[in-house]
């Protein structure tokens, strides 16, 4: 148990002088901004769908009420960016208590019912008669707080304690009560644990992790639109990238995030007319030959996972 | 009642939609007891055992445990009351080691029971106590099953058709485990379809036809009751 914890630990590490020092290495703080946006809800995917088994295609859902309500708290109630992104997450956590009925159904329709939950969303945020709350379809501007440095660190201790919460999921009672609810709900039951609570809590933390980083994100972006927050490629490359790396584990949607956007952006820069074909093939020939993801190939061999 | 009776049945009724799966069983069990309930496919065993465990809500009649009556009890309460089961299907949390399906139980049922190790030793797990439960044949999980049952430390235990595809010096081992549980005091009501099995066990059976129990005694008994002989031959 400790060692792998301590691998657990290498993985947080490693990411987190990754995200620290690359921006003084090559000057786009942006790229990397956005990475970490993505390492972060990849990771919110995998405490959703690796462990209790639920697939949020409507995940960006709570990323957009993150951004909204972060953006709002900014703007009408003059609150300051980090407690802004704080109430962020909140706003997600009761969505996700209003959404919690989706919890009661299963596979591809939980996948639906969130996707049209997320729509749900997005279409109140963005509708003109609420132009006097969120501005409508015309966004939001956040200038006047605008610090790219401060939003960036910040993004930075998300990231750290995403990867915090994951790393002691994957080693803890909690984490393997996850496991077991997945796996069977009738034995987890009868083994004594509480299936409605514990998936819940599941449900409202990756919905907080989403809307946190969604306020962060707004902050860091300052100008943007509701089909900027509630776009859906954001829960496709969430997911994506969860699945790509390998669910159930720490490192899975770290290795899925870096080497999928990694390519996504090599590509798009030098061979930008082939990009969708490339970028397609790759992930079909992965999802074919690998598909319980990147990881496997460690465990294959017989090696621990963090 | 009797007070000696850690779990007593009312008059249970179960229906799904017009289909009345048990309807009106009574029967009262005492610690250290072993009680076989037996009948054709269909006659309510199964679902009886998932009124008791708490998966089903019975429709109507009560039901008792260790002297209180329980209502709306759900499997997470019956775990920590002291009820547990096996399943006939057995349904280990596969993608878990063996070891980490008793943890579960362990840590989350929070009652006093046997070290892990010694129910791995009991069930005859220990040597693949790191394997994934997944990769274990189905007569092992099935034992799987009953040791992840015991870990919650039960007082009651609800064993479904766990003598199904063992061969017979198997069967022999699985008798003398539940005869050693019964012995340490946990009350057991077994399901079973293998007539000579419970027979090893127990003299007190009850037979079920269509939701309702037609006979209650040995099995030479039932073998000679007009009402079993019936059911069974179609007679």
């Amino acid at each position: 148990m400790r060692k792998h914890l301590l691998y657990g630990a290498i993985v947080f590490v490693v990411v987190i002088l990754l995200f620290t020092l690359l921006p003084s290495v090559y000057s786009n703080e942006d790229l990397f901004f956005q990475a970490m946006v993505y390492l972060a809800l990849a990771q919110g995917v995998n405490i959703l769908y690796g462990f209790t088994g639920y697939l949020p295609f409507g995940y960006v859902g709570f990323f957009g009420t993150g951004a909204y309500a972060t953006a709002l708290s900014i703007t009408l109630l003059h609150i300051p960016p980090i407690p802004a992104i704080l109430i962020g997450g909140l706003a997600s956590v009761v969505l996700g208590i209003l959404l919690s009925p989706l919890l009661r159904l299963s596979g591809a329709y939980f996948a639906i019912g969130s996707l049209a939950a997320s729509q749900m969303v997005y279409y109140i945020v963005s509708n003109p008669a609420l132009q006097n709350l969120t501005n409508g379809p015309y966004g939001i501007n956040l200038e006047s707080v605008y610090q790219p440095r401060a939003s960036y660190i910040t993004m930075i201790v998300i990231v750290a304690l995403v990867m915090g919460v994951v790393i002691y999921i994957r080693n803890s009672r909690f984490g393997l009560a996850l496991q077991a609810i997945r796996e069977d709900p009738v034995s987890a039951g009868m083994a004594g644990i509480h299936v409605v609570r514990q998936r819940a809590m599941a449900w409202f933390l990756s919905a907080m992790i989403a809307g946190v980083v969604g306020g962060a994100f707004a902050w860091h972006i300052s100008v943007f639109y509701p089909t900027t927050v509630f776009d859906l490629n954001i829960s496709i490359f969430a997911i994506v990238f969860t699945l790509f790396g390998g669910v159930t584990t720490v490192l899975g949607p770290v290795l899925g995030m870096f080497v999928l956007y990694g390519f996504y952006n090599v590509i798009g820069i030098s061979e930008p007319q082939y990009f969708q074909l490339i970028y397609g093939v790759l992930i079909l020939v992965l999802v074919l030959f690998l598909p319980s993801g990147m990881v496997s190939l460690m465990k294959r061999r017989g090696h621990y996972v963090p | 009642m009797s007070p000696k009776s850690i779990l007593v049945l009312e008059k249970i009724v179960k229906q799904f939609g017009q289909f009345r799966a048990l309807d009106g069983v009574s029967l009262e069990l005492s610690a250290g007891e072993i009680l076989g309930l037996v009948g054709p496919n269909g006659s309510g065993k199964t679902t009886c055992i998932n009124v008791i465990a708490g998966l089903y809500r019975p429709d109507e009649g009560n039901l008792y445990f260790q002297g209180s009556k329980i209502t709306r009890h759900s499997l997470t309460h019956s775990a920590h009351m002291g009820i547990n089961r096996t399943f006939q299907v057995p349904k280990p949390f596969k993608s878990l080691t063996v070891r980490e399906n008793l943890v579960i139980a362990d840590h989350y049922a929070k009652r006093p029971h046997p070290p892990l190790d010694e129910l791995l030793e009991f069930v005859g797990l220990s040597s693949l106590a790191d394997r994934e439960a997944g990769s274990l044949n189905s007569s092992q999980q099935k034992l799987l099953d009953l040791a992840r049952a015991l870990a919650t430390g039960p007082n009651l235990l609800l064993i479904d058709e766990l003598a199904a595809g063992l061969n017979p010096s198997e069967l022999d081992k699985v008798a003398e485990k539940v005869q050693y549980l019964a012995k340490s005091g946990i009350a057991i009501l077994l399901v079973e379809h293998l007539l000579g099995f419970i027979n090893s066990l127990t003299k007190r059976v009850i037979v079920m036809n269509a939701g309702r129990e037609i006979f209650e005694g040995d099995l030479e008994t039932a073998a000679k009751n007009p009402e079993v002989n019936a059911v069974y031959l179609g007679g």
